[in-house]
C-alpha cells in the first residue's frame, strides 16, 4: 500500500502529454465537455453557454449545488436532444441553490428539465419545447421540479409536453409566474404541493389550463394554492395524455381543474373559450379508480375551494366525454351551455355538520354571474342541480408565498 | 515518440507484477488510467484479479445489456468490512471493481448468454473477451466515490471518462439471432443516480451486501459461501455465526429448490429497481416501493395508479394488476428499451428477456383484482 503511485502517475502524464491527449481534445464534443463540467462543477460555478443550437444524444445531470446554468436566451441557446439514445430527460438536476436561465430544450425523448428534491430552484426564461407540436409520443414534462422547497418558475414557455408543460410535484413554496404553457394535455399542473403562487401566466390550447391536484400513496397531500391574474383560455386540444396519468381524466375544453385538493383560491383570472367548463372541481373518484388505489389516509375530496372575481369568457358549448355531453343536452339543449363551474359532487359525509360542510372546507362561488353545475357524481348523476344557495360564500384569503428570490426578481 | 510509447504500452501489458493496490483514503486527483489501481494483472493472455482482492458475485444481480462482470472487492491491509443486515461498513479506502465485458468466440463475435465463463485460477482469457468498461467504487474520508474507465480497443487499458462514453455492440444469441446493443458506459453522475440510494446521504455499494453476497462462490481453492469466505479471509467482521439468520436473495437465473416464485420477483426487483424505488431514492417520488421491506400491497405497485409515469404507463391503470401483467404499468416498462418509458432508467438498452419472463409469471400468479 502506498499513498500515490508516482511513477505510474508520472507515465500517464508523458503518454497524455505526447501520444493521446490530441486525439481525446478532438473527441471532446459539446456533450461530454457541457457533461463533465457539470460533473466537476462547484458551489458558485457558472456554466455558459453561447448561442448556437447543440445536438445531444444523452441526458445530463448535475448533482453539485450552487450551480448556476444560463444560456444566451431561450431562442438563442438550444440544446435538441432529437434522436436521444439514453436517459429519461434532458437535464437532471439532483441540487439545490440551483438557476437556470435563458436556454431552450427541445425535444427530449422523456421530460425536458427535472429538478428532483433540491432547495431554492430557480428557473426563468427557460423553454421547453416538442417541436413537432402535441403529440402522444412526446415527453412527458416540460419544466418538472419535484420534492423541491421555495422555487421560482418566472418567464418560461412550455409546448407539447404529452403530459403536462410545467409541473410541480410534491414540492413546498413554490412561485409560477409570467410564464406560457400551451398545446401540452394540461398547461400547468401543481400536484401534492404545500404552498403554491400561481400568477401572470398565459396557458392555451392545452387540454387543461391550470390543474391542482392531489394524488394517493405519496409522501404529501397538497394544500394552499392561489391560482390569479392568469389568462387562461381556449384550453381545448383533445386530450393525447395516456391512461393511468392523472391528466388522462382531464376533459378537453378545461380551463381550471381542481382534483382532491385542498384550500385552493382561483381569483381575478380571465379564463374563457372551453367547451367543456371554465372551473372543474372534481374528487378521485371520478378519475375511475376505487378504494384499493389509495392508501387510507388520502383525501380524496376537494375542500376548502374559493373561486371570487375571475372573469368568464364563454364555456361549456361542447363538452368533451360522452356523460357530459349527454348531460349537457338533457339539461341545457342543443344549443344550451353548461354553467361556468362544474363539480362532480363528491363530498366527505362524515365531516358534515348539519348536513353542511364546516365553512373552512366549504366549496365557495363568489363570482357574479356565474354559475355553478352540480352533476351528482355520487348517484349517478340522478339529482343535478345548479342551485348556488348553498355555495355562495367566501373563504378568507389564503396567504401568498414568500419567496426571497421571488421578491427580489432575480436570483439569490 | 509513438513506437517508443507502444513500447512501454506493451512493456506494461506484459508484466507480471502490476503496482501495488492503490490506498486513496482521500484527495481527489484519481488515477486516469485503470492500470494505476492495481486491481487486475494479466498473465499469459488472461486477465485476473490481484491476489489481494476477493472476488465475488451476487445472488441475483442487476441486468446491463448481458454484460458479463468480475467483480472484487479490495480492503486495505488488516482492514475489515462490518457486517450489517442492510449494509456492510466498508474500512478506508476499499476499492470496488466491477469489470464489464463480453465472451467472445472462436471467431470474435460477441455472445449473449449468463454463463459464467471465468476461470478460478487464471480469470478471463483475454482472447475470447471483450472487455467494455471497468468501475471503480472507492470509499474516501467524505464518502464513496464512482469512476468510470472505458477500455481502449486493444485491451490494454481503460482510462477514466468522467463524461462516460457509449458503443455499439452486436451480440450473438445461443438461437444464432443477432441482437444490437448501445451500450452506455455511465458519466459519474449516472453512477450516483443509481448508487445514491438514499437521497442526500452519498453514494453506496448496491452489490456488496448481505442478501446478494450470501451465496457460494468458485475461488481458486474451491467453492465456499462468500460471507464465510470473507470471514475466514479476516475480512469481515459481525457475521452472524448462523447462516440461517443471514438475508439472501433467490439465485439467477436458476433459483434453489427452495425459492418460490414470488421469492424470484422480488429479488431481481430488488436487485433491478430498489436502489431507486425505496422509502428514500430517487424513485421515492412515484411512491412505489420495491424494496425487500416493503410489503406486497399498494406501495409495492398493487393496483397503484402511477403518479408521474407519462408515456410510461403505456395506457395502464396500476403498476401491477393481479393476475394480468398486460394491465401492468410495471411489465410495460421492464419490456420497454425506450428511454422515456424503461425502466429501469438507465443501464440497458435491450430487454432482458428472462427477466420478463419471471416477472410475468409471477404477475399472473397473483390473485385478486383492483
Amino acid at each position: 500500500m502506498r499513498l500515490a503511485p508516482l511513477s505510474l502517475l508520472a507515465l500517464s502524464v508523458l503518454l497524455a502529454a505526447c501520444g493521446e491527449e490530441p486525439a481525446s481534445v478532438a473527441n471532446l464534443d459539446f456533450q461530454k465537455d457541457l457533461q463533465t463540467q457539470l460533473i466537476k462543477a462547484k458551489p458558485g460555478s457558472v456554466i455558459e453557454i453561447p448561442a448556437g443550437t447543440y445536438q445531444l444524444d444523452r441526458s445530463l445531470s448535475l448533482k453539485v449545488s450552487g450551480v448556476t446554468i444560463r444560456g444566451a436566451g431561450m431562442d438563442e441557446t438550444i440544446l435538441s436532444f432529437k434522436g436521444q439514445k439514453s436517459g429519461a430527460e434532458g437535464l437532471l438536476v439532483d441540487a439545490s441553490d440551483f438557476t437556470i436561465e435563458d436556454i431552450a430544450f427541445e425535444d427530449t425523448k422523456g421530460d425536458s428539465l427535472k429538478v428532483v428534491g433540491g432547495k431554492n430552484i430557480i428557473i426563468r426564461r427557460v423553454r421547453t419545447e416538442w417541436t413537432n407540436g402535441p403529440a402522444s409520443e412526446n415527453g412527458a414534462y416540460g419544466i418538472y421540479p419535484v420534492q423541491t422547497e421555495n422555487t421560482l418558475i418566472d418567464g418560461v414557455v412550455a409546448i407539447g409536453a404529452s403530459d403536462a408543460g410545467i409541473y410541480v410535484g410534491q414540492s413546498r413554496n413554490v412561485v409560477v409566474r409570467n410564464s406560457r404553457a400551451e398545446r401540452n394535455v394540461a398547461g400547468i399542473e401543481i400536484e401534492n404541493t404545500i404552498g403554491a403562487d400561481v400568477y401572470d401566466n398565459i396557458a392555451t390550447g392545452n387540454t387543461g389550463g391550470v390543474l391542482v391536484f392531489n394524488m394517493p400513496n405519496l409522501p404529501q397531500a397538497g394544500r394552499v394554492t392561489r391560482v390569479f391574474r392568469n389568462r387562461i383560455e381556449g384550453n381545448n386540444h383533445p386530450n393525447f395524455g395516456h391512461k393511468g396519468t392523472p391528466v388522462a381524466s382531464v376533459p378537453a375544453g378545461s380551463g381550471v381543474v381542481i382534483n382532491s385538493n385542498d384550500e385552493v383560491e382561483v381569483f381575478d383570472n380571465d379564463i374563457g373559450e372551453h367547451k367543456t367548463a371554465n372551473v372543474i372541481i372534481s374528487s378521485y373518484f371520478s378519475t375511475g379508480y376505487t378504494d384499493l388505489s389509495t392508501a387510507e389516509n388520502f383525501d380524496p375530496y376537494p375542500e376548502g375551494i374559493h373561486i371570487h372575481g375571475n372573469r368568464f369568457g364563454p364555456a361549456g358549448d361542447s363538452p368533451d366525454h360522452l356523460e357530459l355531453k349527454a348531460l349537457k343536452i338533457s339539461q341545457f339543449g342543443m344549443s344550451g351551455r353548461l354553467p361556468d363551474i362544474l363539480w362532480d359532487g363528491y363530498i366527505n359525509l362524515d365531516i358534515l355538520v348539519d348536513g353542511k360542510l364546516p365553512a373552512d372546507r366549504a366549496i365557495c362561488i363568489n363570482n357574479g354571474e356565474a354559475g355553478m353545475i352540480n352533476v351528482d357524481g355520487p348517484n349517478n348523476y340522478q339529482n343535478i342541480s345548479t342551485e348556488m344557495a348553498d355555495y355562495r360564500c367566501s373563504l378568507p384569503p389564503l396567504p401568498a408565498v414568500k419567496l426571497a428570490s421571488a421578491e427580489a426578481g432575480q436570483g439569490a | 515518440m509513438r513506437r517508443l510509447l507502444l513500447g512501454v504500452l506493451l512493456l506494461l501489458a506484459g508484466c507480471e507484477q502490476p503496482p501495488a493496490p492503490l490506498y486513496m483514503p482521500d484527495g481527489d486527483n484519481y488515477p486516469e488510467k485503470l492500470s494505476e489501481w492495481g486491481m487486475l494483472q494479466r498473465a499469459d493472455g488472461f486477465i485476473a484479479l490481484i491476489t489481494e482482492a476477493l472476488p465475488y458475485d451476487l445472488n441475483t444481480p442487476l441486468f446491463t445489456d448481458y454484460a458479463h462482470k468480475l467483480r472484487s472487492v479490495w480492503m486495505p491491509v488488516g482492514a475489515s468490512a462490518h457486517y450489517g443486515e442492510a449494509h456492510f461498513d466498508y474500512p478506508l479506502g476499499t476499492v470496488l471493481s466491477k469489470t464489464f465485458y463480453y465472451p467472445k468466440d472462436a471467431q470474435g463475435r460477441l455472445l449473449l448468454n449468463e454463463q459464467d465463463d471465468r476461470d478460478p485460477q487464471r480469470g478471463l482469457e483475454l482472447a475470447r473477451v471483450q472487455l467494455i468498461e471497468t468501475r471503480i467504487l472507492l470509499k474516501q474520508q467524505h464518502g464513496w466515490v464512482a469512476l468510470p474507465y472505458v477500455w481502449d480497443e486493444q485491451q490494454l487499458e481503460a482510462s477514466l471518462e468522467w463524461a462516460g462514453a457509449s458503443r455499439d455492440v452486436r451480440l450473438l444469441d445461443a438461437q444464432g439471432q443477432t441482437q444490437l446493443v448501445t451500450y452506455q458506459v455511465p458519466d459519474a453522475n449516472q453512477c450516483a443516480g443509481c448508487h445514491e440510494e438514499r437521497a442526500g446521504q452519498g453514494l453506496n455499494p448496491l452489490g456488496p451486501k448481505a442478501r446478494h453476497l450470501n451465496k457460494d462462490f468458485t475461488y481458486a481453492e474451491g467453492a465456499h459461501n462468500q460471507l464465510q469466505h470473507w470471514q475466514q479471509q479476516g475480512r469481515l467482521q459481525g457475521l452472524p455465526a448462523d447462516l440461517q439468520g443471514v438475508p439472501h436473495n433467490a439465485l439467477w437465473p436458476a433459483p434453489r429448490p427452495t425459492e418460490s416464485l414470488e421469492q424470484q420477483a422480488r429479488s431481481y426487483l430488488d436487485a433491478n429497481c430498489s436502489h431507486c424505488h425505496n422509502p428514500t431514492g430517487p424513485g421515492r417520488t412515484s411512491g412505489l416501493l420495491l424494496d425487500p421491506a416493503t410489503t406486497i400491497g399498494i406501495r409495492y405497485g398493487l393496483c397503484k395508479q402511477p403518479v408521474a409515469a407519462g408515456k410510461g404507463s403505456g395506457d395502464r391503470r396500476v403498476d401491477i394488476h393481479p393476475g394480468q401483467p398486460d394491465k401492468s404499468v410495471l411489465m410495460f416498462r421492464v419490456e420497454s428499451a425506450d428511454p422515456s418509458v424503461m425502466m429501469p432508467e438507465l443501464g440497458r438498452s435491450i430487454v432482458h428477456t428472462e427477466g420478463v419472463e419471471v416477472l410475468h409469471r409471477w404477475i399472473t400468479s397473483l390473485a385478486g383484482d383492483c
